[in-house]
């Protein structure tokens, strides 16, 4: 079913050059490490029920302990354990950041590729409606939504997100196709008499996939962030426990003021954690979209004298005899 | 002029969206909580206050959707966005007018200063690939994903204590900033402002890197480097040059986004900005208020990305071109 994919001429507009490839492409260091965070997060998503050593609400006469081996992450004004809280919190943050994730994608790669591919009206249109949920700022949009919707819990929130945070990576998604559409390996796909269906199913979706991915990582990062930014507020319901509904009470309760920083510092990491665990996956994929932006050949050399030489795109670097003592420079 | 104008028509176009998403969504308000909040108030509110509340959130059932609409429009355009129940009994463009210079003040100067240290960090991060500064990137990522409004609370645990910079209060609330009392409000303002900068600065940086590395493969560089030009001038005249393009059309869009986050260290500093009085409307179910900050922070979004637009033409020549 995959059809061979044809690479593009100009490495600048960089395709990824066919998907075997990026499979089978061993993970930068970097990668491996956001993987690896999302799988711990992702666990903990799943088990965190069973992992967390109390129950979240339950309270104890352990008031505003600070962190020991009982409670690892100390406890609350009634005595929760931090760290429990911490654990079953784990899974709404996760839930409604790929929820919302998974849906935006959708909906950026429908929008995205039919207007991309689509030419006149409908696809200027359809791209405008796009541009228009750009510019309007999402989190007051997400406030007035989810304040309408009565006793929004887990998915309505993630619904909401997923509404109304489509529109970045169908923008990115619709230029990628645009430059596509005029490629060869398409053309020859519409002359060989292949189905607008099948053209974009087969011929531009693979090569679209870098992006979608690299979409996808962004929207589940704004979610996460937009998510605890509505528990901190006090939008969402207290029906569950994520990390900012521990922030909204460790601010309701004035936890920094007398000095109980293990209320606040957890989930504050966990968040910050999640966050870089994303970018790190995004560093990778973005580096198969953009191969220039690969590391690998290091840009200063040192030479058998212990200068150093720097290595520049089209130049073969000359030394200048040691009598000048510049910077050693690179091709003149 | 094309450019311009097309622009322009965008901005109208979306500012028209945003009103009518603005007419809409109160129409599904459960259980007109409007209706309750008035009752409340029953007395109090003269009656061309509840004529614009039954305009603004369709109280009044009887009017087709249509005629609402219009009313509404016309409403608007008066600048009447009704009364705030949290401020009872002042208008919600009085509290709004009030809120609006100390947001336009925090976020619009560390936006603009977060974006200029971003870039100029990412032309340096990119003109040194290959180098120690590739080590910093995942650093910047890890200061980006901090939410603002945690390293604010942070900052004022750890950082206000020893340096004894005012963290919150000291000014009165509804006070409009003047010269008078600019000393006072920039030493408000330190805190907050570099907690939006140290958050937000990672973003720009790592685009804006990434277009440079782009950029530096470009044949263009090679012939300024092969014409024997200086690096700093290739670095600065040829690749930021157009390595900024992107950089600049893609600061208006991010705008939306960024101005989302940076509303919830209003509340953590007690600025009495636009985001407070938001977070206050939403535990307050102020709804007149909810609204109003929706429509003038769309406003003044828009605003920034024409100005962005702007900007993006004096750089780029091939959008001024006639035709």
């Amino acid at each position: 079913m995959s059809q061979p994919v044809v690479v593009s001429t100009q490495p600048t507009a960089a395709v990824a050059p066919g998907r075997a490839r990026i499979r089978f492409r061993i993970p930068s260091t970097k990668v491996t490490i956001g993987l690896a965070i999302l799988l711990m997060f992702t666990l903990v998503a799943f088990f965190g029920d069973a992992l967390a050593p109390y129950d979240p609400s339950k309270r104890s006469s352990d008031i505003l302990q600070s962190p020991s081996a009982k409670h690892w992450f100390g406890t609350t004004h009634l005595g929760q354990d931090i760290f429990s809280q911490i654990l079953v919190g784990t899974r709404s943050v996760m839930f409604v950041g790929f929820f919302a994730g998974i849906l935006a994608t959708v909906i950026a790669v429908i929008v995205g590729v039919t207007s991309g591919y689509l030419s006149g009206f409908w696809g200027d249109s359809v791209s405008t409606l796009s541009n228009v949920f750009i510019v309007i700022p999402a989190l007051p949009l997400i406030v007035i939504v989810t304040n309408v919707i009565p006793n929004s819990g887990d998915w309505a929130i993630a619904l909401v997100i997923g509404c109304t945070s489509w529109a970045w990576g169908s923008r990115l998604l619709r230029a990628q196709t645009l430059s596509l559409r005029n490629r060869d390996f398409v053309q020859a796909a519409k002359a060989n008499g292949e189905s607008t269906w099948r053209i974009v199913t087969v011929e531009i979706l693979p090569n679209l996939t870098a992006i979608i991915a690299s979409s996808f990582i962004g929207t589940v990062m704004f979610a996460v962030m937009t998510e605890i930014a509505l528990a901190y507020v006090g939008v969402s319901g207290i029906s569950q426990w994520n990390w900012g509904e521990v922030l909204f009470w460790a601010q309701g309760q004035q936890a920094l003021a007398i000095g109980a920083w293990w209320w606040f510092v957890p989930a504050g990491l966990c968040i910050a954690l999640l966050g870089t665990a994303l970018a790190l996956v995004n560093f990778g994929i973005d580096e198969i979209v953009n191969p220039r932006l690969r590391g690998g050949t290091k840009a200063v050399v040192r030479t058998a004298d212990g200068r150093k030489a720097r290595m520049r795109i089209g130049f073969t670097p000359v030394l200048t005899p040691r009598t000048d003592m510049g910077e050693g420079g690179g091709g003149r | 002029m094309k450019y311009f104008l097309r622009r322009l028509g965008f901005y109208l176009f979306t500012l028209w969206a945003a009103i009518t998403i603005n007419f809409f969504i109160p129409r599904m308000i459960p259980g007109n909580a409007v209706d309750s909040l008035l009752a409340q108030r029953r007395g109090e509110v003269d009656s061309q206050a509840v004529q614009s509340l039954n305009i603004l959130f369709g109280l009044d059932k009887h009017q087709s959707l249509a005629s609402q609409y219009w009313d509404y429009l016309v409403q608007l355009s008066h600048g009447d966005l009704g009364i705030s129940f949290g401020n009872f009994p002042e208008p919600v463009t009085t509290v709004l007018g009030s809120a609006l210079p100390w947001t336009l003040g925090l976020i619009g100067t560390t936006t603009i200063l977060s974006f200029l240290i971003g870039t100029l960090l990412g032309v340096f991060a990119g003109w040194k690939r290959g180098t120690w500064v590739d080590g910093l990137l995942p650093a910047t990522s890890f200061l980006s994903s901090i939410p603002y409004f945690w390293l604010g609370l942070i900052t004022v645990a750890w950082l206000a204590g020893p340096l004894g910079l005012p963290t919150s209060g000291g000014y009165t609330v509804g006070n409009i900033p003047g010269w008078n009392i600019a000393g006072d409000i920039l030493n408000h303002m330190i805190l907050p402002a570099l907690t939006i900068i140290v958050t937000s600065v990672g973003g720009w940086l790592l685009s804006m890197r990434n277009m440079m590395v782009t950029v530096t493969a470009e044949d263009y560089i090679t012939v300024a480097h092969a014409k024997g030009l200086s690096g700093a001038r290739v670095m600065t005249k040829y690749a930021a040059r157009n390595a900024l393009l992107p950089s600049v059309s893609g600061f208006g869009m991010a705008l939306g986004l960024v101005v989302g986050g940076t509303f919830l260290v209003e509340q953590v500093f007690s600025l009495p900005g636009v985001g407070l009085q938001l977070i206050n409307a939403i535990s307050g179910h102020d709804y007149p208020l909810i609204q109003g900050v929706f429509l003038i922070v769309t406003v003044a979004v828009l605003a920034a990305n024409f100005l962005a637009d702007l900007a993006y033409m004096a750089l780029d020549p091939r959008t001024r071109k006639e035709g």
